[in-house]
């Protein structure tokens, strides 16, 4: 017996009713994530934008021998609470490198203290009702305004939210990499070439690669107090180094770079092995020129990827101490170090507006650098894909 | 009489004394009223001997008590239905099993009076002088000329980049490919047309100079066309190399091959001059076979 027409309708009409549903609850899903995101990134931004901005007013600097003696007495009294402290201290040692200073008396622009920062951005200030209408007056004359914040980019952490800077995490950031990837990429990768090219296929290596997988699901923290209690304890490596925190990574960063490499050499056909191997190519050779070069690209991703994972991590670099107050930028293995989202971590724990505000735009700087890594991983597996 | 010449063809007449190859391992020519060869000037030089080859995939086992002679400067094609261990046998006379981790092999097979599955044999020097085709075109991912340059630079046999220009020019003329791809060296071979490809890759195979060149099915991923200019070219190489040709098409081995062999689920059934084996099959399951009767 067939069905009619309208007999198989009736029964699609239910089908298509389903597969609505599920299309719909997908959108939403999609949606609910996409709008997630809108108001993360959008939070950050409100808050984190002003960061990259920093009050500066322009006020007369007296270089005179008392100054260098009492900092504070540089400049006049009316504006001396509205000048950041931190610049203040700085000129003496200014005036220790540019002797000519000495005796003069000049116009500068110079750094305002949060407090004027928070007021021209429109926030609840600390300043009093007579600072505040000396701010007024400077900026009538056009003598305050917010300028880009080059110390946020140049300089270590601080007390003053003013002279608190993102660059030696940043550096912390760059050294701790370096290590990582140092010990992890050729690390990773021959031991990928060695499982997928070389190994013979016994229990061992069965038990080698389940062991691999399972560490890439270890919890980071675990790798923190493994580092703790190998690098620094036995091994004697300085706490809080790039040195201790890059090798720390390099745990959590090494199955990552194994899987993502193993998976690209296997999506190098086999015809390409076979056709090295019929023109009397070693193992060796068939590897070097042939199966590397191919999953260069899928490796190379792999490896950004993990990289951009290791960058964001915190918990492990906690243990090792690598939530130090760095206020110098410093390009050195050893010394001690903070990385990007420490820094983060410091700033979040202190609740003036003006912490918040560098707290977002750590974030910000953080997320910069993610996204461009990651974008640099899709880019580079597009330019390579290649059609067999 | 027949039950005789099966027995002699699957090679278990084992008390044959090895050197004796007019009885089990020749080609059965000579048979009353076949003709001898197709051509009288054919090379009967030996080039590759097989004795008692046997052959297991773990339990399986692939190749059973396998006798044969290749000679050189022919085309020998190897028939048979799909899965009776054409390539298996095949990648066996340049140890291309050895990849296959399961594999164990037994018997002889010999080249130039050394066997090349002992341990003192090196597969890359064996390689050189058995080169293969596969049945997918495979090209490396890199420019033609690279393509044909990349083994001779890696086994040394030339210096200068002049001579390796040469070498690439003569290859693909051999290959006859040179006149479709002499003014677009360096794209990458990939980008050639399927039957341009496997003239590639015959091209490689020949840069280096081998004695013998194995092909597994080099045409059954091209079309009609390609086909026939890699059959005529495959007539033009057996005056310098000797050729092993696996194919499924009964057609082509009549036209290609001097010498064909029929597989059988791992036997060897019977080995013959081209035209015996097609015109007058001495054993049934090859003439079943080649009329077409099962395979
Ligand atoms: N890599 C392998 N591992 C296990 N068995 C194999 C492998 N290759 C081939 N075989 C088996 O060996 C037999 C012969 O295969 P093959 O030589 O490829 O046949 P043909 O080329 O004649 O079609 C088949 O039964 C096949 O299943
Ligand atoms: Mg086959």
């Amino acid at each position: 017996m067939s069905q009619s027409f309208d007999e198989i309708t009736a029964q699609l009409r239910r089908r298509h009713r389903r597969s609505a549903n599920l299309k719909r609850m997908s959108m939403g899903a999609l949606i609910l994530a996409a709008a997630f995101l809108v108001v993360f990134i959008g939070d950050m931004l409100v808050k984190g934008l002003p960061a990259f901005q920093q009050a500066q007013i322009q006020i007369e600097v007296n270089y005179s021998e008392q100054a260098r003696e009492i900092p504070p007495a540089a400049v006049g009294d009316d504006v001396r609470s509205l000048v950041s402290r931190g610049y203040l201290r700085l000129i003496p040692s200014r005036m220790e490198e540019n002797p000519e200073l000495l005796g003069t008396q000049r116009m500068e622009w110079v750094i305002a203290d949060s407090t004027v920062d928070q007021y021209l951005k429109g926030h609840n200030s600390e300043l009093r009702p007579k600072e505040k209408r000396v701010v007024d007056r400077l900026v009538e004359q056009g003598r305050a305004e917010l300028r880009f914040n080059t110390t946020f980019f140049t300089t270590g952490d601080s007390r003053m939210p003013e002279m608190a800077g993102i660059a030696a995490a940043a550096m912390g950031t760059v050294m701790t990499l370096i290590v990582t990837m140092a010990v992890c990429f050729p690390v990773g990768v021959m031991t990928a070439v060695y499982l997928e090219e070389f190994a013979p296929d016994n229990h061992l290596t069965q038990i080698i690669e389940i062991n691999i997988n399972n560490l890439a699901a270890v919890p980071s923290i675990l790798f923190g107090l493994l580092g703790l209690a190998v690098y620094i304890n036995f091994f004697g490596v300085p706490r809080s180094s790039p040195l201790v925190g890059g090798l720390t990574l390099a745990l959590m960063t090494l199955p990552v770079i194994i899987i993502a490499t193993r998976t690209a050499l296997r999506s190098v056909p086999d015809g390409i092995r076979q056709a090295a191997f019929g023109v009397g190519c070693s193992r060796w050779q068939v590897v070097r020129d042939h199966v590397l070069p191919l999953s260069l690209p899928g490796i190379l991703t792999g490896s950004i990827i993990g990289m951009a994972q290791a960058m964001g991590e915190t918990a492990p670099l906690i243990i090792v101490g690598m939530v130090a107050f760095i206020p110098d930028v410093s390009a050195s293995f050893t010394n001690a170090a903070t990385v990007m989202p420490a820094q983060v971590f410091t700033w979040a724990g202190d609740p003036s507006p003006a912490f918040v505000e560098k707290t977002a735009g750590g974030i910000l700087v953080l997320l910069a650098v993610l996204i461009t890594l990651n974008a640099t991983a899709v880019l580079l597996r597009k330019k390579f894909e290649r059609r067999w | 009489m027949l039950n005789e010449q099966t027995t002699q063809a699957k090679g278990q007449a084992i008390d044959v004394p090895t050197g004796d190859s007019t009885r089990t391992h020749a080609p059965q020519a000579g048979q009353p009223g076949e003709p001898v060869n197709r051509n009288k000037e054919a090379n009967h030089e030996l080039s590759i001997r097989v004795r008692d080859l046997n052959l297991w995939y773990g339990e399986h086992q692939a190749l059973k008590n396998i006798n044969i002679d290749i000679y050189q400067k022919n085309v020998t094609a190897l028939i048979g239905p799909s899965g009776c261990g054409k390539s298996t046998f095949l990648r066996c006379l340049n140890r291309m099993n050895d990849l296959i981790k399961s594999v164990r092999i037994q018997g002889l097979v010999e080249m130039d009076g050394r066997d090349v599955n002992e341990t003192k044999m090196d597969e890359v020097a064996l390689r050189r002088r058995v080169g293969m085709v596969f049945q997918k075109p495979n090209p490396f991912p890199k420019s033609i000329y690279e393509n044909i340059a990349y083994a001779p630079r890696m086994h040394d046999l030339v210096g200068r980049k002049a001579e390796q220009d040469e070498l690439v020019e003569r290859a693909l003329r051999d290959a006859g490919l040179w006149n479709e791809v002499k003014d677009k060296l360096h794209q990458p071979g990939t980008s050639l047309s399927g039957g341009q490809q496997q003239r590639l890759c015959i091209a490689r195979a020949i840069a280096v100079q081998p004695d013998v060149i194995l092909m597994d099915e080099p045409t059954s991923a091209l079309d009609p066309i390609s086909t026939a200019t890699i059959e005529d070219l495959m007539d033009k190489l057996k005056q310098q190399f000797t050729i092993v040709t696996v194919t499924h098409n009964m057609q082509q081995a009549a036209r290609v091959a001097d010498y064909t062999a029929f597989f059988h689920l791992g036997e060897l059934i019977e080995y013959n001059d081209t035209r015996v084996m097609f015109s007058n099959p001495h054993i049934r399951k090859t003439e079943d076979y080649i009329t077409g009767r099962y395979g």
